[in-house]
C-alpha cells in the first residue's frame, strides 16, 4: 500500500519477440521446409507455371477458410460450407435458362451463399441453437436440395467469359483467383486485427457472456459472421463452377473438412478466443504444398487425405503431447 | 495444537481423520503449506478462512481429486492415500457441494447410488434394491418425495436433501459440507442445521465451511482457520469470539472501517417507475440522484440482481418505464443501457464482468471501443492511454496492461471490470456484490473509491449481502424480499435488525 | 407419473411414427403389410444400431463422426479376409470385426481421453484417416458380390422366425443397450458425465475415461455393422457409406438426444433411426425421387434441434410467489 504508485507498463514483452515465438513462426518453417523438400523430390516443382497450378488446391478453400477462422474464434462453427457451394453453383447452373450473363451468374452465386448464411445465422442466433448440429443439418439440407434439382444429372454450358473467375489470369502466372485471394487475406486479416469488429469477435469468443455484459451485441455480430461465411462460399462457389465449367450435386464434396483443418492447422483454437489469419494463409499454403508434393509423386487423393487428417490431429496432439511430456 | 483448554467432551476426542503436514503447489502458487486438520466424530468442525484461503483445495485433497505433493492422511490412526475419488469414498468421506453437484437427468434414486449402487444378477444394478434402499434412507431423512422423481423436478432445498442422503448411503463418517446454505431460505437453513444436529447424534465428524459467522456459532463444536494456504488456528468454539476468529482470518485487527463521507445529493438522475417482470420482480418503484450511494439489501434470491440486470437491460420487464434525467427511456440491450450511462459491475466477475482470456487494456476499452478507434479502425496507443488512465486510478496492480486479466488476483480482477466502466463515463454504476471474495485489502479500495466517485456525483447503486457493508456505505437502503421492494430506508432507520426484519419478513410494526 | 410418460419425446415419436404409417398406409396399403414392414426394419437395422453408439457418445458431450469410415473400413478388411480365407468361418470374422471397430473407436477415444482434443477434431480427422486406409489396403479396387463366398453374404440375410439375422442383430443390440444405459454403471456415468462433469468427478468418476468407453462401444458398433454392410449388400469399395454418420447423428437428434449431452433416452435414438428409415424407404413407394431424401433428413435435423432447444429450455428461478403460485395451478 504505502509503495508508490509506478506506472503499469504497456508491455509486458516486446511485439516482435512474441511474434517470433509464435505458432505462425513455427509454421512458417514448416511451410519452407516442405517447400525445400519438394523442389528436391521433384524437378517439376521449382517451375513458376506449375507453383501457380498448385495454387488453385487451396485458394477456394482458404476464402472460406478466413471467413470459418472468425466464426471459430467467435465460439462458432459452420460445417454447411460445402453444401453451400453445391447450392450455389446449382443455383447458377439452374439460372443459366433465364439469363445466361456473367454479372447474374456471380450475383446468383453470391446470394444464395448469403441466404444460406443467414438461414443458419438465424437459426443460430435467432433460436440459441449449438451451431454444430444446425449446420449438420443444413449440410444436409443444402447440398439436398441440389440433388433434388439435379437428380444425377449437372449442368453445363457456362458463358466463356465466365471461365475466368476460375481459370483467368490478371498478370503472369497470376492467377484471378490467387489475387482474389490474397485480396481476401488482406481485407480479413485487416477486419479481425485492426477494427472493432474483430476485437468484438475476440471478445465473444472468450466469453459470450462477459462480451454481452459489456454491451457487445452478440447475437448481431454471429449472424454477421454467419452471413460472411455464406458470402465467402458462394465467392467459392462462383470461382469452383467458372474452373470447373460444370456442376454436379457432389461438388466441393468433403470440403468442410479440409476447410475446418485449414483453419485449425493455422493456430485457431476450435474452442474460441484465439487464432489470426496470418496463420491461416500460412496453413493455406502449407495444404497446397503437401497436396501438390504429393501429387507430384503421384500419391493419390484419397491417400493425401490421410496426411490431412493426420495433420489435423497432429497439430493440435504434438503441443500436449509436449506440454505432458515436460509438466 | 491443543494449546487451548482441554475439551470439555474429552470422550470424543479421539479424531477419526487427521490430516498433517498436507502441501500442495499449483505452478506458482502455493495453495496449500504445511498445514493440518483433525475432525472428530460426533462433532463439526467449521473451516474458516477468505477465499484464497486453501479451504476448496483442502476438500479437494479430502475427496480424492487432488494428490498433496506432501503430508499425511491418517484415518482411525492407520495412513491412508486417497488416489481417486472413489478412494476417498470407500474410506467413508463425502462432500457436499457449493453448487449441489448432482445428475438433473438421473432419478433420485441414482443420484444418491451413482459409483455405488446395489448389484444383483449378472452384476447388474438391483433397480428394486435401490430404490427400497433410497426410500429408507429419504425417509430417515423427512425427504417428502419419492426416489424415482427425476431430479430436475426438485428445488434447491430438495436436492440438497438428496446430497445429504448420498452422504447416508455410503454411510459416509466423514461429510464435507461446503457453504451448504448459499443458496437456501431461512426456513431451509433451520431444517438443515436440524438434519447436521442428528448427523452429528449419528457419530459422523462433520467439516463445514461456511462464510457466515452466525451459522458457524450455531452448530460448530470446533473451528479451524487458514489464511493464505496455511493453517492459522485451531480450537474449540466455547473458547473463542467472533473477533478473534476474524482476527485470525485476516492476520491483524479489522474494525471494517469505512470512509467519511458527507454526502449531498443531487438532481434525480434514474426513476424507475412500476418495473415488473412475470416471475421476478414486480411494481418496483425507484429514485436516485447524482452523488447518492443507494443501498439495496436483501437475502439472496429476493430478485435484486434480476432487478437491476432488466435495468441494465439484460432482460426485459414485461412493464414499467425507466426514465434518466427526467426523460423516459427504452432500453432494451446492455448497449442500450450504456449509451444511456448506466453501467453494471455483475457479481459473477469471472463469467459477466471480465473477458479473463483478454488483456487489461482490452477488457477496460471493450465498452468504450468507439472512443478509442477511428472510423472503426482501432487506434491501440489511445487504448493504452485510456486503459492506463482509469486501471491507475484504481491503484491496479498488474505487471503490464497487455497481461490476461485470468492471471490476476479477483481483488484486481474487480478493479479491471470497474476501470472499464468508468472509461464510459456513466451518470448510473450499478454494484452487485463488489467486494465478494476479494481480500480486505482491495474492499477497503472499492469502498473508498465507491465513496470518491459519489462524491465526484456520480450516482451508485450497491447490492450487498454484508450488514456492514450497507450500513457503512449507504445513504438510503432499499430491502427487497421474493421479488418486492419490503422497505425503503433512510439513513437514520437504518439499523442491523431493522434490515434483517424487513429482508426476512418477520414483524414490521416496530421502527 | 403417466402425464410425464405422455409428454415425453419418446411418446410424441411413437405418434408421429403412427401417424407417418397411417398416411402412407391410407394412399398405399402394400407399405403396412408384415413382409414390407420387415423389409423397412432390416434395411434400417444398421442405422439402428450405429444410432445406439452415436446415442451414447453424444451423451457424454462428444461427437463421433467416424463411425462411417469404420465401418467401411472394417467392412472392406472383412470382404478382403474372405476373399484371402474363404473358409474362414462366420463367427471368427463377426469377432474380428468387433474387436477391430473397438480398436478404431479406442483410437478416438484415447486422443479424447488422454490428450484432450475436442472430439469434433478428433473424429473429423479419424474419418478422414479410416476412408483413406481403405484406398491404401485395397489399391482402390472394388470387392464383388463373385469374390465373396456365399455363407458371408447369407449371413446377414438368413431368416429366424420370418426376420432376417441383420435384423435380429439391430434388436439383440437395441436391448443389450437399453439394459446397459439402465441397469450399469456404465451406463448411468454416461448421464452422469454429460450432464454435469464437474459433479461426476466427486462422485468417482472418471470423465475422459467414461468418454474412451462410449468411443470404444460406437467403435465395437460400427464395426459389426461393417461386416454386416458389406455382406448384405455384397459389396466393398472405399466410398460405401460415405456421409452416413451424418444420418446416424440426425437419428439421434431426432430421437431427442440433447447435443450438450447428459439427456436423451436409448430408445428415442431408436426411434429416430425407425423414423428416418420409414421414410427412405417411403419414398420411392409414394413416388419421390430418391434424391429428396438427404434434404429431408437434413431438415428433419435442423427441425429436431430447434424442437429439443424449445424443450430442454430450462425454467427460470421464480422468485415472486404470485408467479410461483400460478406456476403450480
Amino acid at each position: 500500500m504505502n509503495e508508490t504508485v509506478r506506472s503499469i507498463p504497456d508491455r509486458l514483452e516486446n511485439p516482435a519477440l512474441k511474434a517470433f515465438k509464435s505458432w505462425e513462426t513455427l509454421l512458417l518453417a514448416v511451410a519452407i521446409a516442405i517447400f525445400i523438400t519438394n523442389s528436391f523430390l521433384s524437378p517439376y516443382f521449382l517451375n513458376a507455371w506449375n507453383l501457380s497450378d498448385a495454387t488453385f488446391n487451396f485458394t477456394e478453400k482458404a476464402m472460406i477458410a478466413f471467413a470459418m477462422a472468425l466464426l471459430i474464434v467467435a465460439g462458432e462453427i459452420d460445417l454447411s460450407v460445402a453444401s453451400i457451394i453445391a447450392l450455389a453453383s446449382t443455383a447458377m447452373g439452374w439460372s443459366l435458362q433465364f439469363d445466361p450473363s456473367v454479372v447474374t451468374l456471380v450475383l446468383i452465386g453470391l446470394g444464395t451463399g448469403l441466404l444460406c448464411g443467414a438461414f443458419n445465422g438465424a437459426l443460430v442466433t435467432g433460436l440459441g441453437l449449438p451451431s454444430i448440429v444446425v449446420t449438420i443439418g443444413t449440410m444436409s439440407l443444402f447440398r439436398g436440395i441440389s440433388y433434388i434439382v439435379l437428380g444425377d444429372q449437372g449442368y453445363r454450358g457456362y458463358p466463356s467469359e465466365f471461365s475466368f473467375f476460375g481459370q483467368g489470369y490478371v498478370w503472369w502466372v497470376i492467377s484471378f483467383e490467387f489475387a482474389l485471394f490474397a485480396a481476401l487475406a488482406v481485407i480479413y486479416y485487416v477486419l479481425l486485427h485492426r477494427t472493432n469488429f474483430g476485437r468484438t469477435v475476440y471478445a465473444i469468443g472468450n466469453n459470450p457472456t462477459g462480451a454481452l455484459f459489456s454491451g457487445i451485441r452478440v447475437a448481431r455480430v454471429k449472424f454477421i459472421l454467419f452471413l460472411l461465411t455464406g458470402l465467402m462460399a458462394g465467392v467459392a462457389a462462383v470461382c469452383l463452377t467458372a474452373r470447373l465449367g460444370s456442376t454436379r450435386p457432389t461438388i466441393a464434396l468433403g470440403w468442410e473438412l479440409e476447410i475446418v483443418t485449414m483453419v485449425v492447422l493455422g493456430g485457431v483454437n476450435i474452442l474460441g478466443g484465439s487464432g489470426s489469419i496470418p496463420g491461416v494463409v500460412i496453413a493455406a499454403f502449407v495444404m497446397g504444398l503437401v497436396t501438390f508434393g504429393l501429387g507430384l509423386l503421384n500419391v493419390p487423393g484419397i491417400v493425401m487425405s490421410i496426411f490431412i487428417g493426420a495433420l489435423l490431429i497432429g497439430v493440435i496432439a504434438l503441443p500436449r503431447l509436449w506440454a505432458m511430456r515436460r509438466g | 495444537m491443543q494449546q487451548l483448554a482441554p475439551s470439555p467432551d474429552a470422550a470424543h476426542d479421539v479424531p477419526v481423520l487427521e490430516l498433517s503436514g498436507i502441501t500442495k503447489t499449483f505452478p506458482g502458487v502455493k495453495a496449500l503449506n504445511n498445514v493440518s486438520l483433525d475432525l472428530y466424530p460426533g462433532q463439526v468442525t467449521a473451516l474458516i478462512g477468505e477465499n484464497g484461503a486453501g479451504k476448496s483445495t483442502i476438500v479437494k485433497v479430502l475427496t480424492g481429486i487432488y494428490q498433496p505433493d506432501g503430508g499425511a492422511i491418517e484415518v482411525d490412526g492407520a495412513s491412508v492415500q486417497f488416489r481417486s475419488a472413489e478412494a476417498a469414498t470407500a474410506a467413508g468421506i463425502t462432500a457436499i457441494h457449493q453448487e449441489t453437484v448432482l445428475f438433473d437427468e438421473l432419478s433420485v434414486a441414482e443420484n444418491i447410488f451413482i459409483g455405488h449402487a446395489p448389484r444383483g444378477r449378472f452384476g447388474l444394478i438391483d433397480t428394486a434394491a435401490m430404490h427400497t434402499k433410497a426410500r429408507e434412507i429419504l425417509g430417515r431423512i423427512d425427504a417428502p418425495f419419492d426416489p424415482s422423481t427425476p431430479l430436475k423436478d426438485l428445488g434447491i432445498a430438495s436436492k440438497h436433501l438428496v446430497a445429504i442422503a448420498r452422504a447416508l448411503s455410503v454411510d459416509a463418517r466423514v461429510v464435507i459440507m461446503d457453504e451448504p446454505t448459499a443458496a437456501l431460505s431461512q426456513k431451509e437453513i433451520e431444517e438443515l442445521y436440524e438434519l447436521v444436529d442428528r448427523l452429528k447424534a449419528e457419530g459422523r465428524a462433520i467439516l463445514f465451511i461456511s462464510h457466515k459467522f452466525d451459522e458457524i456459532f450455531r452448530i460448530a463444536d470446533r473451528y479451524v482457520v487458514f489464511r493464505d494456504g496455511e493453517h492459522v488456528g485451531a480450537g474449540l468454539m466455547a473458547d473463542v469470539r467472533e473477533g478473534d476468529l476474524v482476527q485470525l482470518m485476516v492476520g491483524r485487527a479489522v474494525d471494517q472501517i469505512f470512509p467519511e463521507r458527507t454526502h449531498q445529493a443531487g438532481d434525480e438522475v434514474l426513476r424507475v417507475e412500476r418495473y415488473c417482470h412475470p416471475t421476478e420482480f414486480d411494481g418496483i418503484n425507484l429514485t436516485l440522484k447524482a452523488g447518492e450511494i443507494l443501498g439495496f439489501y436483501g437475502l439472496v434470491g429476493a430478485g435484486r440482481s434480476e432487478l437491476m440486470q432488466a435495468i441494465f437491460g439484460i432482460t426485459t420487464p414485461s412493464a414499467g418505464q425507466i426514465f434518466i434525467e427526467g426523460e423516459a427511456r427504452s432500453i432494451r440491450s446492455p448497449a442500450d443501457a450504456i449509451s444511456n450511462g448506466i453501467v453494471y459491475v455483475p457479481e459473477d466477475r469471472g463469467k459477466q464482468g471480465a473477458i479473463l482470456g483478454l488483456p487489461i487494456f482490452q477488457n477496460v476499452t471493450l465498452p468504450s471501443l468507439g472512443r478509442t478507434s477511428r472510423n472503426g479502425f482501432l487506434k491501440l496507443a489511445q487504448e493504452f492511454t485510456l486503459a492506463r488512465e482509469y486501471t491507475e486510478r484504481l491503484e491496479l496492480r498488474a505487471a503490464a496492461l497487455d497481461q490476461n486479466v485470468g492471471n490476476l488476483s479477483g481483488g484486481n480482477q474487480q478493479k479491471v471490470v470497474i476501470a472499464k466502466w468508468l472509461a464510459t463515463q456513466p451518470r448510473v454504476i450499478i454494484l452487485d456484490e463488489p467486494t465478494k471474495g476479494i481480500d480486505i485489502g482491495s474492499k477497503a479500495a472499492v469502498h473508498a473509491f465507491m465513496a470518491e466517485l459519489a462524491a465526484q456525483g456520480l450516482a451508485v447503486i450497491m447490492i450487498s449481502s454484508e450488514i456492514p457493508e450497507i450500513l457503512g456505505m449507504s445513504d438510503r437502503v432499499v430491502v427487497m424480499r421474493e421479488g418486492l421492494i419490503a422497505a425503503e430506508l433512510s439513513r437514520d432507520e437504518l439499523s442491523p435488525e431493522a434490515l434483517v426484519r424487513h429482508a426476512a419478513g418477520i414483524g414490521g410494526d416496530q421502527t | 407419473m403417466i402425464l410425464r410418460i405422455l409428454k415425453s419425446r419418446e411418446a410424441l415419436l411413437i405418434a408421429v411414427i403412427a401417424a407417418l404409417l397411417a398416411l402412407i398406409a391410407s394412399r398405399f396399403p402394400a407399405f403396412i403389410e408384415p413382409t414390407n414392414l420387415v423389409n423397412v426394419l432390416t434395411d434400417t437395422s444398421p442405422l439402428i444400431i450405429l444410432a445406439l453408439g452415436q446415442a451414447i457418445v453424444i451423451l457424454t458431450r462428444c461427437i463421433d463422426l467416424s463411425v462411417a469410415a469404420n465401418l467401411a473400413l472394417v467392412g472392406m478388411v472383412c470382404a478382403m479376409l474372405n476373399v484371402a480365407v474363404p473358409g474362414l468361418p462366420i463367427p471368427l470374422i463377426i469377432l474380428i470385426a468387433l474387436g477391430l471397430g473397438a480398436i478404431l473407436g479406442a483410437f478416438n477415444g484415447i486422443l479424447v481421453w488422454k490428450l484432450g482434443i475436442p472430439p469434433i477434431v478428433v473424429t473429423l480427422g479419424t474419418l478422414t484417416i479410416y476412408r483413406g486406409l481403405i484406398f491404401v489396403i485395397s489399391d482402390g479396387a472394388w470387392v464383388n458380390a463373385h469374390e465373396m463366398s456365399a455363407s458371408f453374404t447369407g449371413f446377414p440375410r438368413a431368416e429366424i422366425l420370418g426376420l432376417p439375422i441383420l435384423a435380429w442383430l439391430a434388436i439383440l443390440a437395441s436391448i443389450a443397450f437399453l439394459i446397459i444405459i439402465a441397469r450399469t454403471p456404465l451406463g448411468r456415468a454416461f448421464y452422469a458425465v454429460g450432464g454435469n462433469p464437474h459433479a461426476a468427478v466427486y462422485t468417482g468418476i472418471n470423465v475422459g475415461k467414461t468418454q474412451f468407453w462410449a468411443f470404444v462401444l460406437s467403435g465395437t458398433l460400427a464395426g459389426l455393422t461393417g461386416y454386416l454392410w458389406v455382406a448384405r449388400y455384397s459389396v466393398a469399395y472405399v466410398d460405401i457409406a460415405r456421409g452416413f454418420e451424418l444420418e446416424v447423428v440426425a437419428a439421434c437428434v431426432i430421437g431427442g438426444i440433447a447435443i450438450a449431452g447428459g439427456a436423451g433416452s436409448i430408445l428415442g435414438a431408436i426411434l429416430g433411426a425407425l423414423f428416418l428409415g420409414i421414410i427412405k424407404n417411403a419414398l420411392p413407394v409414394v413416388g419421390i425421387s430418391p434424391f429428396w431424401q438427404l434434404a429431408i433428413s437434413g431438415a428433419a435435423i435442423v427441425i429436431a434441434v430447434a424442437f429439443n432447444a424449445r424443450a430442454g429450455r430450462a425454467k427460470g428461478r421464480v422468485i415472486l410467489k404470485r408467479a410461483e403460485a400460478e406456476a403450480l395451478t
